[in-house]
């Protein structure tokens, strides 16, 4: 058991280090320390009534880190959010918090900014993020890697050099699909330039602004070997990186806030040519569409200049997605010999077994390991579980639906989650209400039980997500709209004996042997009922009535 | 009473513990003399009088668990050392009128102790140099004998506390800059282990040797500064600290205590003054008359410290002072010039000609092509020259060579022959490439090679590293017995 000075000045710490926006909120908060509580709670905090205190009971803390795990836990609670979105996203080598679309240079200190005489010291979170990155792609992590110096003069980069990984990276090898890695390293970014003027770039520009507000974010930059084949399989690879990261819950993988970013480097060979041809870069390719328009370009325009008798240069292009054009890089920005050499202000980073055990710990079920479950034991279409598997979000409301399933089978709900869901979520877009599983499980239910047809099963599910309606749960919303299935036969055997009476022409031609023709007796049927009938139940009666069978 | 400009802090604040002086009056003699220096020492020196700003309230506990123990002495600071809203340049024209928005971690634990900041020394620009010639803002006179150099880079701090314009001050020390400076004018300067004191705040020249050390009149004062600077800080991830901490020097004899003299950095060493060598040798005796032992050691690599420094020293500088690019802070030159012409003629204007020498050697060094054949091999040999003194001092608990190989030289001798200028760490240079503490202590008083006045003869001793007690107590056993007059004859009374 923790000591009670230890665990106060674990709560203190955890507290202080909370967000910004979370401490304004929770204003001062006194830490109460005591030995347990009956029932064996870890903590309590309740600022409802009183004094803003938080309680941790020391008996169910072996260790400092718990206690903190406990406060973050028990704040997070009270605002409804992870422990993790609470823990404070600050700069690779200094204090800063992170930040998007702040006004600019307000996430800045002496660090950052290059001041005279200042100091970098390594971001422990941001070193267990990358090794949850490291690990998740099966990277092995180097006991001891290195940071690096790379010089060069640019206003976004205000050291003169930037510090990054070089020969011995944070982690080398590793899978993503059936791509295999190269290597992952951890490096600072640089500032934002905004160019004004017409040519929106340095040269040529009337003046230039510089914003260090992103200056220093943590990267990691993932390095694949030269495993894809063609555009569309490195759009699909991307995104499983995406989903797979956004899964570790270390980043928001946001290509238009550049969160992620990708490079992309491309060559093309004559069928059966062993050699690689020579490569060029592409960058600035913002969007999964435009990394898949931009490598579709530049492989044809290598395949052009081949073909023409020419020769590749190894060289840089700039991607302008409103064009799709590449435009070469002018040489003298970025033709560089860049001195590496070791970082003398910073020790070499080791990963502490601790730190290894808790990134390993902390790793979800990766998409790649989630589709290959989906089609083993839930017996899922490859195409079902891939979209499961690789959309976070769906995946993870599919998983909450099965807890709850109760006998529903896994591929009809699937069926539901990619299918109706995901389209009901797209036509709704954020302004959609957040679906209960459970709720999906019951119109799944009622559909599979034939209480209501699949047409009104969507229509549930539409009411349930629609911002507009008043909220229920399904089966007010089905007795509401009164789409219970017509079930009781007389009644529908009676329906379909109008019908046919209705339709003669129809009846004649189907009795004929065309079975097209069944659509307008069916079309009457549903009319009459409002589309409460089950389809198939009505097509055997129609044609039962026809004597057809 | 004696001269208040004559006690060493140490006798100062015991004297203040005795109600015989106050800090006030001890403060305001020095901040009246820093004002009238004469040596060119200062850039910026504060006003007698009480302080403008009581300290913040974090800083009263911070001192009583130190024990108060320097209150309120004045501390004159290397102009290396960052001081929020005070004028802090480096000894550089780039950095003219750049006032940090923070202080180094040294300054502050000096402050936080007690210490009250006196003023800001004058140095070579960015460290670079061994006269202080090199400063952007003019020389500094050797209080010994104007017409010479105080030595460098922390001449500044030097003269000042040889001149008694300073009772002591804070240096940086990269390849000798605390210690020949100290050897030159008569005082006592210390180069603690690489990692001692923290470097955050401490401008950048080569940043795996810059250290911060104390610039005394006498051991005791030595070892009462580092205690208060040295401690591992969170800033400085290479920061360690001194285990155990800093005890004050108290042995009078050298009992038992094996000294070695590296023949590479003595005796087989090229141009090491007559006087030079009489001084060190006389020192030897003393040593023994103390009832140390001494025997002549070696150095295998020690002669090639200097060529592996001009490697590596310049190539961690080039990337250092590029920061220094006119968009932030500092001079901006030619602001309507496109980005690159901008970058050239700012640090055109702003550097003076050894910077832009050592940037130019390092950059080439650092170049793709040549980065094996240069850093690589300087890294090797730095390696290997560690690994000598680890092997010495199996036998040796402390390694003694002169500090420099001459007497303070006269300005301008020196500065047409930049290789003449660079034999002046000779002997310093090894013991910085290797990160152990090193003193060096006035031995005597020499003439120059060519005649005319005596000036001071410096004493090295070098330590393994964190051994700063161990060494301090060595070094102040010798002091007693060669009883250094650190008087200046131009400011005897």
């Amino acid at each position: 058991m923790i000591s009670e000075e230890e665990c106060r000045e674990a709560a203190e710490l955890a507290l202080d280090q909370l967000p910004l926006w979370v401490r304004e909120k929770i204003g001062n908060v006194a830490v109460i320390v005591e030995d347990s509580h009956p029932r064996h709670l870890m903590g309590i905090y309740d600022p409802v009534g009183g004094v803003q205190r938080i309680v941790i009971f020391r008996d169910t803390h072996p260790n400092a880190a718990e206690v903190r795990k406990t406060v973050l836990h028990e704040i997070g609670h009270y605002f409804g959010m992870g422990e993790e979105q609470l823990q404070a996203r600050t700069k690779m080598f200094c204090g800063c918090e992170l930040s998007f679309g702040d006004r600019p240079n307000t996430h800045t200190c002496p660090v950052c900014l290059a001041h005279p005489g200042v100091l970098p010291v390594i971001n422990e979170q941001a070193v267990r993020y990358a090794l949850q990155i490291a690990l998740a792609l099966e990277s092995e992590v180097a006991p001891r890697s290195i940071f690096h110096r790379k010089n060069y003069f640019y206003p976004d980069n205000p050291k003169g050099y930037q510090i990054s990984q070089y020969d011995i990276p944070l982690a080398r090898g590793g899978w993503l699909g059936d791509v295999r890695i190269h290597r992952v390293h951890l490096e600072e970014d640089a500032a934002k330039l905004t160019h004004v003027g017409e040519s929106g770039r340095i040269h040529g520009s009337a003046t230039s602004l510089v914003d260090f507000n992103r200056g220093g974010t943590p990267l990691v930059e993932i390095v694949t070997e030269p495993d894809l084949r063609d555009p569309a399989e490195a759009r699909e690879w991307a995104q499983l990186l995406r989903t797979t990261v956004k899964q570790l819950g270390v980043s928001d993988v946001n290509m238009e806030e550049g969160s992620l970013r990708c490079d992309a480097n491309v060559s093309v060979r004559r069928a059966g040519a062993e050699q690689l041809g020579t490569k060029t870069e592409l960058k600035n390719m913002n969007s999964f569409r435009f990394l898949e328009r931009g490598i579709a370009a530049e492989l044809e325009r290598q395949t052009a200049l081949l073909e023409a008798g020419g020769q590749v240069e190894q060289e840089t292009f700039h991607f302008d997605p409103r064009t799709a054009s590449l435009t070469p890089l002018r040489s003298k920005e970025y033709a560089h010999d860049y001195r590496y050499f070791p970082e003398p202000d910073l020790v070499p980073l080791a990963p502490t077994e601790e730190m290894l055990r808790h990134a390993r710990e902390a790793l979800p079920e990766l998409p790649a390991e989630r589709r290959e479950r989906y089609e083993a034991e839930l017996g899922l279409p490859e195409v079902t579980a891939r979209q499961l598997a690789f959309d976070a979000q769906l995946g993870d409301f599919f998983e909450r639906a099965l807890a709850v399933a109760d006998g529903v089978e896994p591929g009809v709900l699937a069926n539901w989650v990619a299918g109706e869901l995901s389209a009901a979520q797209r036509h709704f877009g954020p302004d959609g209400r957040e679906v209960d599983p459970a709720h999906l499980v019951a119109v799944a239910r009622m559909v599979v039980e034939k209480r209501i047809t699949h047409a009104s099963g969507r229509e549930v599910l539409h009411t349930l997500i629609d911002p507009g309606s008043s909220v229920g749960d399904p089966e007010e919303i089905v007795k509401a709209r009164q789409l219970a299935a017509v079930s009781d036969a007389s009644e529908l055997e009676a329906i379909v004996e109008r019908a046919i009476e209705a339709e003669p022409a129809a009846a004649e031609k189907v009795k004929a042997g065309n079975p097209k023709a069944i659509g307008p007796i069916v079309g009457a049927v549903m009319r009459e009922t409002n589309g409460r009938a089950d389809g198939g139940e009505v097509m055997r009666l129609i044609r039962e009535q026809l004597g057809l069978d | 009473m004696d001269d208040v400009l004559e006690l060493t802090v140490a006798e100062a604040l015991r004297r203040i513990e005795d109600g015989e002086l106050t800090a006030g009056e001890y403060f305001d003699a020095y901040a009246e003399a820093a004002g009238g220096d004469e040596l060119g020492a200062y850039l910026w020196t504060a006003n007698p009088g009480p302080t403008a700003t009581p300290p913040p309230p974090e800083s009263e506990t911070r001192r009583r668990r130190a024990g108060d123990s320097l209150r309120g002495a004045p501390l004159a600071v290397k102009d290396i050392f960052c001081t929020e809203g005070i004028e802090t340049t480096a000894g550089s024209r780039i950095l003219e009128g750049y006032r940090p928005p923070y202080t180094a971690t040294a300054v502050r634990k000096l402050a936080d102790a007690g210490a009250r900041l006196l003023g800001k020394t004058n140095m070579d620009e960015f460290a670079m140099g061994s006269s202080t010639e090199n400063s952007g803002y003019g020389p500094v006179l050797n209080p010994w004998d104007r017409e010479r150099v105080p030595g460098g880079s922390s001449g500044g701090s030097a003269a000042a506390v040889a001149g008694r314009v300073a009772p002591w001050a804070i240096g940086t020390d990269t390849g000798g800059s605390i210690r020949q400076p100290a050897s030159l004018c008569g005082i006592v300067g210390l180069k603690p282990t690489y990692g001692a004191v923290s470097h955050y705040g401490m401008i950048a020249f080569a940043s795996s040797l810059d250290q911060c050390g104390p610039l005394t009149r006498d051991v005791t004062d030595a070892a009462l500064l580092l205690r208060a600077a040295e401690g591992r800080d969170a800033c400085d991830s290479t920061s360690v600290g001194i285990d155990g901490g800093v005890e004050l020097p108290s042995r009078e004899d050298l009992d038992g205590l094996r000294f070695g003299v590296p023949r590479e950095l003595s005796a087989e060493a090229e141009g090491i003054e007559a006087g030079v060598s009489e001084i060190f040798e006389r020192t030897l005796g003393k040593i023994r008359e103390l009832g140390g032992e001494v025997d002549e050691c070696e150095l295998p690599h020690a002669a090639h410290g200097l060529s592996a420094y001009y490697v590596l020293a310049p190539a961690e500088a080039s990337a250092n002072l590029a920061r220094y690019d006119g968009v932030r802070y500092g001079l901006r030159a030619d602001a309507d010039a496109d980005l690159i012409a901008m970058y050239e003629r700012t640090r055109a204007a702003g550097f003076g000609a050894e910077v832009k020498r050592r940037i130019m050697l390092g950059t080439y060094a650092l170049s793709s092509g040549y980065y094996e054949a240069y850093y690589g091999r300087a890294q090797r040999v730095r390696t290997k020259i560690a690994d000598d003194f680890r092997a010495a001092f199996e036998r040796f608990d402390y390694l003694v060579t002169p500090t420099s190989p001459t007497v303070a030289f006269k300005i301008g001798e020196r500065t047409a022959d930049p290789l003449a200028m660079y034999m002046s760490d000779f002997c310093t240079v090894p013991m910085s490439l290797a990160g152990i503490p090193a003193i060096s202590i006035p031995a005597g008083l020499a003439e120059p090679d060519g005649g005319g006045a005596g000036l001071p003869v410096g004493f090295q001793i070098a330590a393994p590293a964190f051994d700063e007690s161990g060494l301090l107590d060595a070094a102040h056993a010798l002091e007693r017995a060669i009883d250094f007059d650190t008087r200046p004859p131009g400011v005897r009374p």
